[in-house]
């Protein structure tokens, strides 16, 4: 168990050096910084000026090694635009993105789990074929649109939630709602699939055949082995969740860590950018680990690493 | 005396398909009743319907059912619940994939114990260690930690006989007990079935195909074929004078040593056995038998052949009086 936690952590770490080089040299590849951040009416002295003043004039090792020097103690720098430093900016916006996809998951679980058992242990049955149902149109569904018709809704027409911002925890109740339904489809075929299969194997045979209820049966022996890959998954929608929100987050005005990102890709903000994209792969790295280990603790099969 | 498990003119079928058609099954108490039978003959089917543990779709019907005295037609599903893994038992073919990879050994033995006798898990887990004793496994108390998947084959299939005897079950419904084991390990699983029917007392339905366990272990034998039991007597007699086409079909194909010319083929039956289609009518043996005529067609009767030893056959003895089998 512990051998497979230090292999991925190990792995975890390379992932993000990788991820750190993409987008540095990314940023790089998209044009000369120094003219974008002088702005289009500097001259060619200004621009050299800004270009020495950032360090865009040393050798691009020099600039990309400084830069992963002071990554890992937490220094991503000053943004350009914000005039604040890059960790607190996004140290302000994590809370937000964090509540967001919290609330997004716990949602999609509540709901997808026990809707892909009950529509497993009834297949074929009119309630499962509502559920396969309710699943495509879920996946379907634009989330903007969503999002839309549930502010008219709940918003306008019953005013029981605010429609933008992030104020109170009602706030994040609409948001929530509209991110979970990303995930519930997939989650929701995934427990399906994951439980008829279960339930026709032979553990199952043996379990009725010992005589267990069925409650037990379905919950304690064939819950656990469908659980793995839909752990896998939620933790990848997690991970799209909080940085993958962008739309969600415009469209309620949180000001979360994805609509950050989205503001400095505009405005060529590129340390907040890299940053980012660091603390997302970070963010996606540290949800891989964690449905590793939480599969090794359902599968002892998996823990042998 | 009542038999343990009575079983009459069981139906079975899946949609339109007949997996089993009128077949009667009787278990005395403390013997041993191997169902023999080529693949797709039923045998399996027979079990799973009594300990109704049919797959989805299965539909089945008799005219009688009784196990112990208890009318196993009319008992709602908890009733049932109630009565598997404690008052009857099963273990299966696959000891490779028949336990839950997911929690160790000694839970889902002690569960069995605490479900039907509401025992301590404490009590559940003393009396899974002494069974696991009793049943050959080295170093029980260890074993209760492991997972099924630390375990050999052998070592699973004994888990579960253990765990099948829990409760002290009256009747061990074994469906191929021995079929994925290596010989050596067969051989030690069949002579632990025969100790714990000594020593518990247990009646054992054993369903194999295999006539050679069957010479070793059974006391009385039912050989299905197509759905029906088409001969049953006690295993002495059927080994001694077998009546029906398909049992002396089936022996022919056994090498005995000593016996067995080698300068003969050794026997065999042409085909398989066929689909039935709803409607059949006569002899299922009929269109591989080498003695069949005109009168197979129809219903046939059950002929007695002297004590407990009857068969399903229209033709009497001299009728196909055949050259000596191989």
């Amino acid at each position: 168990m512990l051998r497979l936690i230090v292999r991925r952590l190990a792995l975890g770490v390379l992932v993000a050096f990788t991820v750190m080089t993409l987008a540095f040299m990314l940023t790089r590849l998209s044009g000369d910084l120094a003219i974008s951040i002088a702005g289009p009416q500097a001259t060619a002295a200004d621009v050299e000026i800004v270009r020495k003043a950032y360090g865009l004039d040393r050798p691009l090792y020099v600039q990309f090694f400084t830069w992963v020097g002071r990554a890992a103690v937490g220094d991503f720098g000053q943004s350009y635009f914000f005039k604040d430093s890059v960790a607190s900016l996004i140290a302000r916006r994590m809370p937000i993105t964090l509540t967001l996809g919290l609330v997004g998951l716990s949602l999609a679980l509540i709901i997808s789990i026990p809707l892909g058992i009950l529509a497993a242990i009834r297949e074929n049955t009119w309630l499962d074929r509502a559920v396969t149902m309710f699943t495509m149109v879920g996946q379907a569904v634009p989330s903007f649109w969503l999002a839309l018709i549930l502010m008219i809704v709940l918003g306008l027409h019953l005013g029981v939630l605010p429609i933008s911002g992030t104020g109170t925890w009602q706030h994040f109740v609409m948001p929530g709602i509209v991110l979970a339904f990303t995930a519930i489809p997939a989650l929701t075929r995934l427990t399906r699939s994951g439980m008829i299969e279960a339930m026709a194997s032979d553990y199952i045979r043996t379990a009725r055949a010992k005589g267990l209820s069925r409650a037990r049966i379905i919950f304690k022996h064939a819950l656990r082995n469908a659980a793995i890959p839909v752990v896998s998954i939620a933790a990848v929608q997690l991970g799209f969740m909080l940085g993958g929100s962008i739309v969600i987050e415009t469209v309620f005005a949180l000001h979360g860590v994805g609509y950050l990102g989205w503001e400095s890709i505009a405005k060529n903000d590129f340390p907040v950018v890299q940053a980012v994209v660091l603390v997302l792969a970070a963010i996606y790295i540290g949800l891989t680990l964690l449905a590793d280990i939480l599969n090794a603790l359902l599968d002892p099969r998996l823990r042998a690493g | 005396m009542s038999a343990l498990l009575d079983i009459e003119d069981l139906e079975v079928t899946f949609g339109r398909t007949a997996a089993v058609r009128g077949a009667s099954l009787r278990v005395e108490k403390g013997e041993t009743h191997c169902l023999v039978g080529e693949s797709g003959c039923g045998k399996s089917v027979t079990a799973l319907a009594m300990m109704n543990l049919l797959a989805r779709g299965g539909h089945r019907s008799a005219r009688r059912m009784t196990f112990a005295g208890i009318d196993l037609l009319s008992l709602p599903d908890r009733a049932m619940a109630r009565i598997r893994g404690n008052r009857m038992s099963m273990i299966f073919q696959e000891p490779m994939t028949s336990l839950n990879p997911a929690y160790t050994v000694g839970s889902q033995m002690a569960e069995v114990l605490t479900r039907h006798k509401g025992a301590s898990r404490a009590a559940a887990l003393d009396r899974a260690v002494e069974l696991m004793g009793r049943v050959g496994i080295t170093a029980p108390q260890m074993r209760l930690g492991q997972f099924p998947h630390q375990l050999s084959g052998g070592l699973r299939q004994r888990v579960m006989i253990a765990m099948a005897l829990m409760c002290d079950p009256e009747l061990l419904v074994a469906d191929e007990p021995t079929t994925a084991l290596d010989v050596t390990v067969q051989a030690q699983i069949l002579r632990l079935l025969a100790s714990l029917k000594r020593e518990f007392g247990l009646s054992i339905l054993l369903i194999t195909h295999d006539l050679g366990i069957v010479a070793r272990v059974a006391d009385r034998v039912s050989v299905m074929y197509a759905g029906e039991v088409v001969e049953r007597a006690p295993a002495a007699e059927l080994f001694r004078a077998p009546q029906h086409p398909y049992t002396r079909g089936l022996l022919s194909c056994v090498p005995v040593p000593g016996r067995v010319r080698r300068d003969r083929p050794l026997g065999s039956i042409p085909g398989t056995v066929p689909a039935i289609a709803p409607g059949f009518a006569g002899c299922a043996f009929r269109s591989r038998c080498a003695h069949a005529i005109e009168v197979c067609e129809h219903d046939i009767p059950r002929r007695p052949a002297g004590g407990a030893h009857d068969y399903l056959c229209q033709l009497l003895p001299r009728e196909r009086a055949e050259p000596q089998p191989a």
